[in-house]
């Protein structure tokens, strides 16, 4: 079985984003990037797949600008086996991804994709599920375990109360959730390997998909700063405030 | 035109965060709700405010079912709303795609019936987008929405089914973790625990005084990772959205991820030891302290 693992680049979680003077989005020049943590995880899965003999192959995709290599360069030093480009410097929405996303399947035809559930930059948590609409696949999304059998995959989902189990068809969607698993460090004898590893770049616009944006971004604005309180220094000294000061208990 | 809400019941109660989304849902006109599962139809009926309540009695919880029959009934309406939880961001979504159109998902702020406001980058900034689609797919945050009231209304109940095919997916169980307490979403008090917890027969030390404070229990990510907590208690960026008229943050840093779920907590308080914890920043009361020190002193505290 092959599986498909798309990733994305976005603003490292350790950095502080910050707004445009203008307003018009958040300031990425020089700022440092790197793979989505939850797209990690992604990797990590396909490759704990294939360690178990669930896959044969595992192929990394990215779309957006050429600046985004490095982060499939990452995701094979991780294991994947090869990886595509899909170039375009176009402003990008799920549906878009998605859109794009599918055209690479129908391509390369995966009996399963592994994808983050969220981006933490646009915080979207969307891609996967319109991905598996638009192929009229099952999904698994927020995955916290996946076992494949029998041409099956059961996953278990991070729900609202507590832990769901669906078991889908394959080919399928899964979207990845914190405790799926804990990413390994890709290793510099395999950051070197990885070099050597198919990396093919497709133009987006070959792909005959309309990736016009459906919506247009009116302003970005930084939220209003909470002001830090005061220093209690005791226990009673708190209770007394949340009591007849802030009148919450 | 009319919106169709997607809500949900527990048992036969609907969501707290589901009568936020209807409030959402009515500020485009009137509303249709649809309810999927055997229970909770009577009590949706009561919801002020809307026309009718579409019941799906017989469908599975599935995205792929849910999703499906939505897309189905879609031409009658131009908003689709549910409230921004798992069970909404799961299906949605997958509307949103069979609609192809852009879904906006966890809207804080709703300008028009075009213009949203939602947050990105963990709360790291506010974005407002209109979007030009036709029909607008949203999740909306539920803590800021005032939730619908139930009343004496009792909207009519029209049966409705799925006559689509749906991919193959089947839907195993749920393991539910038992709680007496209130819902997270939706508690008036919460109480959450880091890893300065240590382990999770401390994390315990929250119970007596959430019990106390008739709080819920939320944790932050290294707290949940580490097995002190289930997940469906995480607070934060990709877990739950909470804002309290108290939030309780012991023994966590305040990374902005965590942040990112509890900053509008009418007031936040912070116990912690290191005085430097980012968590102090937005902390209307902070207390510099060891926890197991100072959680035993609250509890003694708030039982006089
Ligand atoms: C993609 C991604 C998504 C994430 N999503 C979330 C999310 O949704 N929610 C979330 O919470 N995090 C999330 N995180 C993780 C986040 O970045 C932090 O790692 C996490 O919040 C830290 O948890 P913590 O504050 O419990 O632990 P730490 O940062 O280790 O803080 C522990 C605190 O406890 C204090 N302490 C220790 N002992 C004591 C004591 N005896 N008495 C008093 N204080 C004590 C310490 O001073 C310290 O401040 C995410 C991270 C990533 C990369
Ligand atoms: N430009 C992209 N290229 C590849 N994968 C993407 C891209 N954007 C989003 N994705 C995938 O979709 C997931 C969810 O993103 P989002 O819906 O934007 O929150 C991410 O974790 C990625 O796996």
């Amino acid at each position: 079985m092959k599986i498909v693992v798309p990733v994305k680049r976005v603003v490292d979680y350790n950095i502080k984003p910050r707004v445009k003077a203008d307003n018009s989005g958040v300031d990425t020049q020089g700022v440092k990037m790197s793979m989505n943590p939850f797209d990690e995880i992604a990797v990590e899965e396909a490759v704990r797949l294939r360690e178990k003999g669930a896959a044969s192959e595992i192929v990394v995709v990215t779309i957006g600008v050429a600046e985004a290599q490095p982060v499939l360069r990452t995701a094979m030093a991780m294991g994947a086996d090869r990886a595509i480009l899909v170039q375009t410097d176009a402003e990008l929405e799920p549906l878009a991804v998605a859109k794009l996303l599918k055209a690479i399947v129908d391509r390369e035809n995966p009996g399963l994709v592994i994808m983050g559930k969220q981006a933490i930059d646009d915080d979207m948590n969307a891609t996967g599920q319109i991905l598996a609409a638009r192929l009229n696949w099952p999904q698994g999304t927020f995955a916290s375990s996946v076992a494949v059998e029998d041409g099956r995959i059961t996953v278990v989902r991070e729900a609202d109360g507590g832990l769901e189990t669906v078991r889908l068809a394959l080919p399928a969607v899964v979207t990845t959730d914190l405790r799926l698993n804990e990413p390994r460090y890709a290793t510099m004898p395999n950051i070197m390997k990885a070099k050597k590893k198919p990396l093919e770049t497709i133009a987006a616009d070959t792909l005959g998909v309309d990736i016009t944006p459906r919506l247009e971004t009116i302003k970005v604005v930084e939220p209003p700063v909470r002001q830090a309180g005061i220093k209690v220094s005791s226990v009673a000294e708190l209770v007394g405030k949340l009591r007849d000061e802030a009148k919450v208990i | 035109m009319t919106t169709l809400a997607l809500i949900e019941a527990e048992g036969a109660a609907i969501k707290k965060a589901s009568l936020s989304a209807v409030a959402a849902a009515r500020h485009f006109g009137a509303v249709d709700v649809l309810l999927i599962g055997a229970e909770g139809a009577q009590e949706a009926a009561k919801i002020e405010g809307i026309t009718r309540v579409l019941h799906a009695d017989s469908t599975p919880h599935l995205a792929e079912c849910i999703a499906a029959l939505i897309a189905d009934r879609a031409k009658d309406y131009d908003h689709i709303v549910s409230a921004a939880t798992a069970y909404g961001k799961n299906t949605l979504p997958r509307v949103a795609g069979l609609l192809d159109v852009q879904p906006i998902t966890e809207v804080v702020e709703i300008i028009d019936a075009d213009t949203f406001v939602r947050p990105i980058y963990a709360g790291s900034a506010l974005s407002t987008v209109r979007s030009r689609d036709a029909i607008k797919v949203l999740t909306v945050r539920n803590a800021n929405f005032e939730a619908a009231t139930l009343g004496d209304a009792s909207a009519p109940i029209e049966a409705v089914s799925a006559a689509v095919e749906v991919p193959d997916a089947a839907y195993v169980g749920i393991e539910l973790t038992h709680s007496d307490r209130p819902e997270l979403e939706s508690a008036r008090v919460v109480i959450s625990g880091g890893r300065g917890l240590k382990d999770a027969a401390n994390f315990k030390l929250l119970e007596p005084v959430a019990d106390k404070l008739g709080a819920a229990i939320g944790a932050s990510r290294a707290a949940v990772d580490a097995g002190f907590a289930p997940n469906e208690m995480q607070v934060g960026q990709t877990g739950k959205i909470v804002a309290p008229d108290l939030y309780i943050a012991v023994g966590l840093s305040g990374a902005i991820q965590h942040l990112a779920g509890m900053k509008d907590s009418r007031v936040i308080v912070a116990i912690n030891m290191d005085p430097e914890a980012p968590i102090f920043s937005v902390a209307d009361y902070g207390l510099v302290g060891d926890l197991f020190e100072v959680l035993p002193q609250l509890k003694a505290e708030l039982g006089a």
